[in-house]
């Protein structure tokens, strides 16, 4: 590991102030992927600004304003605090749920909320510094594209990018339609939509995300919905667990009377950032919850999708996902 | 430089040392006037690997007399006090030690172990303020203040803790370098589902109220964090589900009886003869 500075923190502004003082810091939260990266020499800070003792942890109602009736959830929450938390468990069981689905126990003790936002890919040409990577190395070429692409991307791909994001959480937020609290070292907030944080590769894979440089996540909210009871999050993966995604489907479905009045899907496993399933959203308004018809919009989904030359699977797969995570949330995921 | 003249910047009691670990041999040569380099290098390639291994022994303990390894400069140190098994430690370290190497480089603790040193194994779990954590991906740097539980801390008054008695019992391990990891992830387990933290395969997490009751399923889920290369999965199950449930599992092997072993007809026959 290169040697860097480290610095504790105990303010947002001083964590901000010290990120524009230094292009070439970052921030320290969980640490489970950027050590790594940094063990593997992807990743070169030469300072780490430890934010580990901000006090970003608190979940709460939010009880003023458009998302009232939401939550808010702290960006320094650690994983198992925020899966665990009765209000998430009770009102987003899809969030509980998709943060159990990943990584292990030990790890989600470990990850912070906004860290696992901001995670890498895991593409082993990312990670593999003998090869070419425009997302590690701008211009350097996409090892995956024309080499071992089965866990690769199925949508949104680039001729310079293929790789997926490999977050669970993040599916599911971006089903829930959440939205990314940030500040910058100006003092100035944003909020970012959730399907507007990750972008997709185009040009530029070095970009995993719409932050401007040294801006941190302070707090992600969650508008409140009317589906936890007929949610479910569905991950299919190599090995029973502790194991990233082929495909996985955050799945939501609001009825009136026995039809639909809205569906929520988000997939994972299949993009650069995590995809909204918007073809089998539009389809399924207003139908009866049927599985002839949750089977036909995934096929509606599946369609745009255009395989690399080791995933074609993954079309049939999604489409047997979606069809199969909606069924499950229609029972809330207890049949 | 001579022998003599390179002692000179020893204390007594250094040279009195280095004179004990010096054969005679050893001493007339040295009054050659060779350097103690050349003569190491030509003692090991003469084949004097005992007298060498003795050389470098006593030169080890001359560089580091104290139990604290002599670092000369340390490139962006950070100092860090905290708590390993219940002692309160104070060290100067590189920004870059992980907990898992100041523990077994700095601390002594071994206990732990580098399997992956990528957060893929578990096999350097400790715990940190009660939760289990991988040491491996956490800088020491950042447990200022904290509490650290290592293997080495679970035993009390000479008692091993009934986790530890549980994997004894049932065999949880074969070469046994993922078992520190594994009982320290266990131990965590156990209070996690008594504090009621649900699992990718807990039922209804929404109805779910109360202490996790864990079964075979849960536990393997829970557990999936840390890897075993011998496959000694059935076994580690077996062991936590005793300390969690509290009943006795049957353990699923036996040593031989004495009958057994003085009776050699017992034992399998050998057909190839």
């Amino acid at each position: 590991m290169r040697p860097f500075i480290y610095t504790p923190t105990s303010t947002v502004s001083a964590a901000t102030q010290k990120l524009k003082a230094n292009p070439h810091a970052k921030y320290l939260a969980g640490g489970t992927n950027l050590l790594d990266l940094m063990k593997e020499d992807v990743e070169k800070p030469t300072e780490l600004v430890d934010i580990t003792r901000l006090v970003l942890t608190e979940v709460k109602a939010i009880t003023t304003g458009v998302n009232k009736g939401g939550i808010t959830i702290g960006a320094l929450g650690k994983n198992t605090d925020t899966a665990n938390h009765p209000l998430i468990r009770q009102n987003f069981p899809l969030l509980t749920q998709s943060i159990l689905a990943g990584a292990s126990a030990q790890i989600r003790n470990m990850a912070s909320n906004g860290g696992n936002l901001n995670q890498r890919t895991r593409c082993p040409y990312f990670y593999e510094t003998s090869m070419p990577c425009n997302k590690r190395e701008p211009g350097s070429g996409c090892g995956a594209l024309e080499g071992i692409n089965r866990m690769h991307a199925i949508f949104g791909w680039s001729q310079a990018c293929v790789a997926v994001h490999p977050s669970d959480m993040c599916v599911a937020l971006a089903a829930l339609d959440a939205v990314v609290k940030v500040q910058g070292a100006d003092g100035k907030e944003r909020s970012i939509p959730f399907t507007d944080y990750h972008r997709l590769p185009g040009d530029t894979p070095q970009k995993d995300n719409t932050l401007n440089p040294g801006e941190l996540i302070t707090s992600i909210e969650i508008p409140i919905n009317n589906f936890a009871n007929t949610s479910y999050y569905l991950k299919v993966r190599d090995r029973a667990s502790y194991a990233f995604a082929l495909i996985s489907v955050a799945a939501g479905v609001e009825l009136e009377g026995t039809r639909i009045k809205q569906a929520k899907i988000a997939l994972g496993g299949v993009a650069h950032k995590p995809w909204r399933a918007l073809e089998a959203e539009k389809f399924l308004i207003g139908k009866e919850a049927t599985e002839a018809n949750f089977k036909q919009a995934a096929e509606l989904e599946m369609k745009s999708a255009k395989p690399l030359e080791h995933n074609e699977f993954k079309i049939e797969l999604g489409k047997r996902a979606i069809t199969r995570a909606l069924m499950q949330a229609m029972t809330g995921g207890k049949a | 430089m001579t022998e003599e003249n390179q002692n000179e910047g020893l204390t007594e009691d250094e040279k009195a040392l280095l004179s004990e670990i010096l054969s005679e041999d050893v001493s007339d040569l040295s009054e050659f006037g060779e350097s103690r380099r050349n003569f190491l290098k030509q003692l090991t390639m003469a084949g004097g690997g005992i007298l060498a291994f003795e050389l470098f022994g006593g030169q080890e303990l001359l560089a580091s007399p104290a139990t604290q390894p002599f670092i000369e400069s340390i490139e962006n140190a950070v100092t860090l006090s905290f708590k390993v098994n219940g002692a309160k430690k104070s060290l100067s370290l590189d920004s870059r030690m992980t907990l898992l190497d100041t523990l077994r480089e700095r601390l002594q603790l071994t206990g732990s172990k580098k399997g992956c040193d990528h957060g893929q194994c578990g096999a350097c779990t400790v715990l940190v303020d009660g939760k289990r954590v991988l040491s491996c991906l956490t800088l020491a740097a950042s447990c200022s203040n904290k509490s650290v539980t290592t293997i080495e801390g679970l035993a009390k008054d000479g008692e091993l803790h009934p986790m530890q008695a549980a994997f004894l019992k049932h065999d949880g391990f074969q070469c046994g370098y993922c078992t520190p990891g594994q009982i320290c992830s266990a131990v965590s387990l156990l209070s996690e589902a008594k504090d009621g933290e649900v699992s990718y395969v807990t039922a209804n997490v929404q109805t779910s109220k109360g202490a996790v009751s864990l079964s075979e399923e849960e536990i393997r889920e829970r557990m999936s964090g840390n890897i075993c290369r011998c496959g000694a999965y059935p076994n580690i199950v077996d062991a936590i589900r005793e300390v969690h449930t509290g009943k006795g599992v049957a353990q699923n092997w036996q040593f031989v009886d004495d009958n057994q072993a003085s009776n050699t007809s017992d034992l399998p026959k050998n057909d190839n003869k």
